[in-house]
């Protein structure tokens, strides 16, 4: 029997189909990995209470504390304090929840504690063809190890706890074409920045994506969870890349990846999950990587984004009165002009971390640029590594020397700055260089304007003090 | 979730296009772990002025506007982070319905889940909602028909609105998602079987 040709969207789709779509329905779709944190937990939890239910499925669950918790130094007794109420409380809620219903927990203060999406791939729990959720919408990080990873709402969350399955309409496929090579001080966040210009953010709502092309296959897998992270931001839930030897090796090794003759068995299998030839996607874009600059957003949303040579577009430039609206206001919010160019323009802080950007090769690009250099001293600069595993590593490698004598804080693990849920955060009117993934107005604090950049950009402003192309730094 | 019963409601417009989650309610309020009291902080930096008093130029501030049930708002309402704490905010201040051109996926997933309506609507349909509105502000009602799928405009146009069988049924009868998973049980006990587990988090930390 021949099968027609599969995008790798359907060949992970249809392997967890419990229950098929029909005309009244939608499927019932198994997931094998469900990721939890503080947030978006809570009110599920109460839910499975209030009903008599259990966690179906403990082992295949896996909770860590990122959002709400301080990145500020341990204390003498090695315990990081947790000084708001309403956080702790938060916290102390998730190790209730997961102590009466088994569920294994990263807390605070130990050794695999991180964000969400770093640890997951971190442990060798994410591998590909898997279906992975997280009530998150940056789950769409995992997907670059071609798992089908996807944010879901807290109602959802009970759904999975209680079910390990969601009901999902089958998504259309799009694929994301990126062509030729990245040049020198040019990276993977500026790509993902440059799909979501050209789409805005509403342009791939409804889609799943795959991100293909030379320069995909050239990336790193930590820079292909920056792609894939940032999915959301271009409005699709999902982004996949089809896995391959950059991505066996990432695995192999790890806490929970396949073992002996299992690991073959896996590999002979991941090695199927790729789009056939001829199997046709619902929409295709493309993207030169070679004429590719580093990018930088000058507005409130993450689709606001222009090459860091550019400038800021004006209201001739949009095409219909709710654009022309729309970039007036975040202007206005921005306290920057029309036709504005963005270098050289003072920032107060430079933020470096996040699930977008904190894993070592972010940390080993920040810290090539800040080797033997001081960051300006007007500016505050933050660097969060992901997880506590990260921290290590980068300790190991003697980056957060680096960075703490170019006058950087190093700080401990955790979704810091880019929420602003745990008082690092910046004041009203302050600018911010950024490496997370939203500038939306107050999200890093209120009244705060966020410029989204890449590590080197980020860096090259947290020397210069002000918004600086990384290849002009020599 | 209450059963969905047919209404007619004045509205408000906030004509702003891409109002993402954190509009809708900023992270620095997401420590809760309870989804009581949510409706006082939506659109909290809009609606609130530094010190904590109203804003008396945001929509739902000003005195024609008080008990406005429906929210017409521009393209691409609810983007950004998937919290659920945005329709639970939304519902909390007394909404029940939101009108847009477009919204993104997670936030009318997490809408329908709780009989919070995500009526998708015409640009031609946002117009005319925006202009009655201007004529005179909240005062101006619409009626809201899920069985029919139908909104009937100031003028008396009807005009249709597409939803998903399974969530118009859902809102409709007031059914959560997650009985009807439960009921799914025993494929889920047959797929269960057939495929062993990917993962093992047991003794992970
Ligand atoms: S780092 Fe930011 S985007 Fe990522 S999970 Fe944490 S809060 Fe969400």
């Amino acid at each position: 029997m021949t099968t027609a040709p599969q995008t790798l969207f359907e060949k992970i789709w249809n392997r967890h189909i419990v229950r098929p779509e029909t005309s009244e329905t939608p499927a019932v779709l198994y997931v094998d990995l469900h990721l939890v944190h503080e947030v978006t937990s809570p009110q599920a939890f109460t839910e499975l209470r209030e009903r008599g239910l259990k966690v179906r499925r403990p082992s295949q669950t896996v909770a860590t504390m990122d959002h709400s918790t301080p990145t500020t130094p341990r204390g003498r007794d090695g315990i990081i304090p947790v000084p708001d109420v309403q956080a702790q409380a938060q916290l102390t809620q998730l190790e209730t929840n997961c102590r009466d219903f088994g569920i294994p927990l990263f807390a605070l203060g130990t050794e695999n504690q991180g964000i969400v999406h770093v640890i997951g791939p971190e442990q060798g729990l994410t591998q590909p063809g898997m279906t992975i959720v997280c009530g998150d919408s940056h789950t769409s990080t995992h997907g670059a190890f071609g798992a089908l990873a996807f944010g879901i709402g807290t109602s959802e969350v009970g759904h999975v706890l209680a079910t390990q399955c969601l009901l999902q309409s089958r998504p259309k496929t799009m694929e994301v074409r990126i062509n030729g090579t990245l040049r020198p001080g040019v990276g993977a966040k500026d790509i993902i920045l440059a799909i979501i210009a050209q789409i805005g953010i509403g342009g791939g709502t409804g889609y799943v994506f795959e991100y293909t092309g030379s320069a995909i296959r050239g990336l790193s897998m930590e820079e292909r969870m920056t792609v894939c992270n940032m999915s959301i931001e271009g409005g699709a839930r999902a982004g996949l890349i089809a896995p391959d030897q950059v991505t066996f090796e990432y695995i192999k090794g790890r806490p929970r990846a396949p073992q002996g003759a299992a690991w073959d068995a896996a590999i002979a299998d991941w090695q199927t999950l790729v789009t056939d030839h001829g199997a046709v996607y619902d929409a295709t874009i493309e993207l030169d990587a070679d004429v590719l600059a580093p990018m930088i957003t000058y507005g409130t949303n993450p689709g606001m984004g222009i090459p860091i040579t550019g400038t800021i577009p004006t209201r001739n430039d949009m095409t219909d009165e709710q654009s022309k609206a729309g970039l007036e206001k975040a202007l206005k919010y921005m306290d920057l002009s029309e036709g504005q160019s963005l270098i050289g323009k003072a920032v107060d802080v430079v933020f470096i971390g996040s699930c977008t950007n904190s894993r070592i090769t972010d940390l080993r690009q920040a810290a090539s640029l800040m080797v033997g250099r001081t960051v300006n001293p007007k500016v505050r600069v933050m660097v969060v590594p992901g997880s506590a595993q990260v921290k290590k590593q980068a300790e190991a490698e003697g980056l957060d020397k680096i960075f703490v004598a170019a006058g950087a804080e190093w700080r401990e693990a955790g979704c810091s700055m880019c929420i602003a849920m745990n008082g690092d955060q910046l004041k009203p009117g302050q600018y911010a260089v950024s490496t997370s993934n939203r500038n939306f107005e107050g999200r890093q604090g209120k009244g705060g304007r966020t410029f989204l950049a890449s590590p080197l950009t980020a860096a090259a402003t947290a020397i210069s003090g002000v918004i600086s192309d990384p290849r002009d730094i020599r | 979730m209450e059963s969905f019963k047919p209404y007619t409601a004045r509205y408000a417009v906030l004509p702003v296009e891409n109002i993402d989650t954190d509009q809708i309610i900023p992270a620095r309020f997401l420590k809760t772990t309870s989804k009581v009291g949510l409706g006082e902080i939506l659109f909290s930096d809009w609606r609130y002025n530094d010190d904590g008093t109203p804003n008396p130029t945001f929509v739902v501030n000003k005195p024609e506007y008080q008990g406005v049930e429906v929210l017409v708002a521009g393209n691409n309402f609810g983007c950004g982070s998937s919290r659920e704490h945005a329709p639970w905010a939304l519902q909390g201040f007394g909404f029940k319905a939101v009108l847009s051109t477009y919204f993104a996926d997670i936030f009318r997933n997490n809408s329908l889940k709780n009989g919070l309506l995500p009526i998708i609507i015409s640009e031609e349909t946002y117009q005319k909602l925006v202009s009655a509105d201007a004529e005179a502000a909240g005062e101006v009602e619409i009626a809201v028909d899920l069985a029919t799928q139908t909104v009937t405009l100031p003028d008396g146009e009807k005009v249709h609105f597409p939803i998903e069988p399974f969530a118009k049924y859902c809102v409709l009868n007031g059914v959560d998602q997650l009985g009807f998973l439960v009921s799914a049980d025993d494929d889920l006990t047959t797929y269960e079987s057939a495929h062993a587990a990917r993962v093992n988090t047991a003794g992970l930390v």
